[in-house]
């Protein structure tokens, strides 16, 4: 079964011509694919065929242990981004990036390739000021039109900043989180474990909020 | 599956032209919904100098899943028809400042437009679309609780109330099609309808009452939102025998309509009794210079077309008043 349509396939091949340098794609699933997985996997790699420097390698979350530790991978299924020269970016999507975070996960492709909005002089300063490890979860569901752009503005800052690790965290995959994290709207965003943001703020006050973590 | 695909290709910097705090514009437009988009297509045809303040592109447009009947689509998803109207604003080289608030407006022999960011705009004429938003209830615990069980936005926090008992305030279109949401994946739903009767379109009544885990309150009001952490119960009092109930909830969905966005012009333009910018049939506000168009303005029917025509129409009258002035 096709994964896109005739329109939303031809859609993403136009804007995929805007792509810049190679991005990289790695997905942990495991050999005994779950439902979402195998999904997943079919998304990836028809999305990885509308361009052909879009690259996709699969790791087995069981086999390929050593991997998932390298990019501290705790849960499946899980999409990295890595850029032209393989290193990560430290962007990571949990969960399909369908609905509105299609979006999202666009963004991120085109931005990882180079192709990206430039930031306001201080948002750029501030993330570069990061210097301590810092993990953001933003926790979203694929009906919710605000959830991309506080993906977004997470993963902008993720990929400014080695230190920074952004994370878009499907509420529906990962049903425990939801209830650990306390997530009963979306997006909420949550940084270090212990700072929460709901709803979607403009990069700058995510950044702000990211640097006090 | 679904892709509501809403994204082009990001806009590289010598595309963008960033509104100048040291320019003197002849409009300036603060909103980033269908009469605001279409006021900036006028302006830049009519070639002043225009600037456009937006919070985000598409107003509630963005947040609207199918818009159906707007002339020239029989059907067209809300993200979609918010696309191709900022592609259409995009062709032409007009200033932005987005993901700005505009937090509060002058009127001088200049206008002044000051942003949450400090920064702040001049014009000789101002178009102000700032729409609407949720309305909020107004009761203990509510503030404190949103996020946290307390929720407005149905498509997209209903997942997570799967299994789960809610109340839905509002039995309107937008209060029946949340209930419906949930209905769907909730263990069970209270609505609590503040009239007699549901005031929703026939077809959304008839398929919430299809569904057999609903209760109907009519007549009824929240009082208060209960909880520590999170929503525990909702406090709701009949309107008829003053009886207050505890119903136990782990979630409030708030659908009571919508509010005009007048925090920036209160005091200064003069609003009717639903807190609207009154406007005349030209879109003149009660200050020379400033019009207004859109949801936000008294003009009755809150509808996309009626937006998009009122913001041509806001657009024509700055340019004429811009004409005569100078």
């Amino acid at each position: 079964m096709a994964i896109f349509d005739d329109k939303v396939r031809k859609q993403i091949g136009d804007i995929l011509t805007k792509l810049g340098d190679r991005v990289n794609l790695l997905y942990f699933t495991q050999e005994m694919e779950c439902g979402i997985c195998k999904d997943i996997h079919e998304f990836l790699n028809e999305f990885a065929s509308l361009s052909d420097r879009i690259g996709l390698t699969t790791f087995d979350f069981v086999k390929d242990r050593d991997k998932a530790e390298h990019y501290k991978i705790d849960k499946i299924p899980a999409i990295l981004l890595l850029d032209k020269n393989d290193n990560d970016t430290g962007i990571r999507f949990f969960g399909l990036p369908g609905g509105y975070e299609i979006n999202s996960f666009i963004q991120g492709l085109m931005e990882v390739s180079g192709v990206k909005e430039p930031l306001s002089q201080g948002a750029a300063e501030m993330i570069k000021k990061i210097d301590r490890d810092v993990h953001i979860q933003v926790f979203i569901s694929l009906t919710c039109p605000y959830c991309p752009a506080a993906v977004s503005a997470a993963h902008r800052i993720a990929l400014e900043n080695p230190r920074v690790r952004a994370d878009m965290v499907d509420a529906g995959v990962f049903p425990q989180l939801a209830v650990k994290y306390n997530v009963s709207s979306v997006p909420k965003t949550i940084i270090n474990e212990k700072i929460e943001i709901i709803g979607a703020e403009p990069i700058e006050k995510l950044i702000e909020t990211a640097a006090k973590a | 599956m679904e892709f509501k695909l809403n994204i082009g290709a990001p806009d590289t910097e010598d595309r963008v032209l960033r509104m100048d705090a040291g320019v003197l514009y002849d409009v300036i437009i603060v909103g980033g919904g269908p009469a605001a988009l279409t006021a900036a297509v006028y302006c830049m045809r009519k070639g002043v100098s225009t600037g456009l303040i937006t919070m985000d592109f598409g107003g509630q447009l963005s947040d609207t899943s199918t818009v159906e009947n707007y002339m020239g689509y029989s059907y067209i998803t809300g993200v979609d028809l918010a696309n191709k109207f900022k592609e259409q604003v995009r062709q032409f080289e007009i200033a932005i400042a987005d993901g700005k608030k505009a937090v509060a407006i002058e009127d001088g022999t200049e206008k002044v437009v000051r942003l949450d960011d400090g920064s702040a705009f001049r014009a000789r004429s101002l178009i102000i679309t700032t729409g609407k938003s949720s309305r909020k209830l107004g009761v203990p615990g509510e503030i404190e609780l949103t996020g946290r069980g307390v929720a407005y936005c149905a498509i997209c926090d209903a997942p997570l109330f799967a299994g789960k008992r809610v109340v839905v305030v509002g039995g309107g279109n937008s209060g029946i099609e949340s209930a419906i949401d949930l209905a769907k994946i909730a263990e069970h739903v209270t609505v609590v309808q503040f009239l007699p009767e549901l005031t929703a379109d026939r077809v959304l009544v008839d398929a919430f009452e299809a569904f057999t885990n609903t209760t109907t309150l009519y007549e009824h009001e929240v009082m208060e939102i209960v909880g520590t952490q999170t929503v525990e119960s909702v406090k709701i009092r009949n309107r008829v025998t003053g009886d207050v109930s505890t119903h136990e909830v782990q979630g409030i969905f708030i659908e009571i309509g919508l509010d005009p966005n007048t925090a920036s012009v209160k005091g200064l333009l003069k609003l009717n009794e639903f807190g609207e910018i009154e406007v005349d049939c030209a879109c003149r506000t009660n200050r020379p210079g400033i019009f207004a168009a859109g949801d936000v303005t008294s003009v009755p029917f809150k509808q996309i077309i009626i937006a998009a025509g009122e913001g041509a129409k806001a657009a024509l009258s700055a340019c004429e008043y811009i004409l005569r002035e100078s």
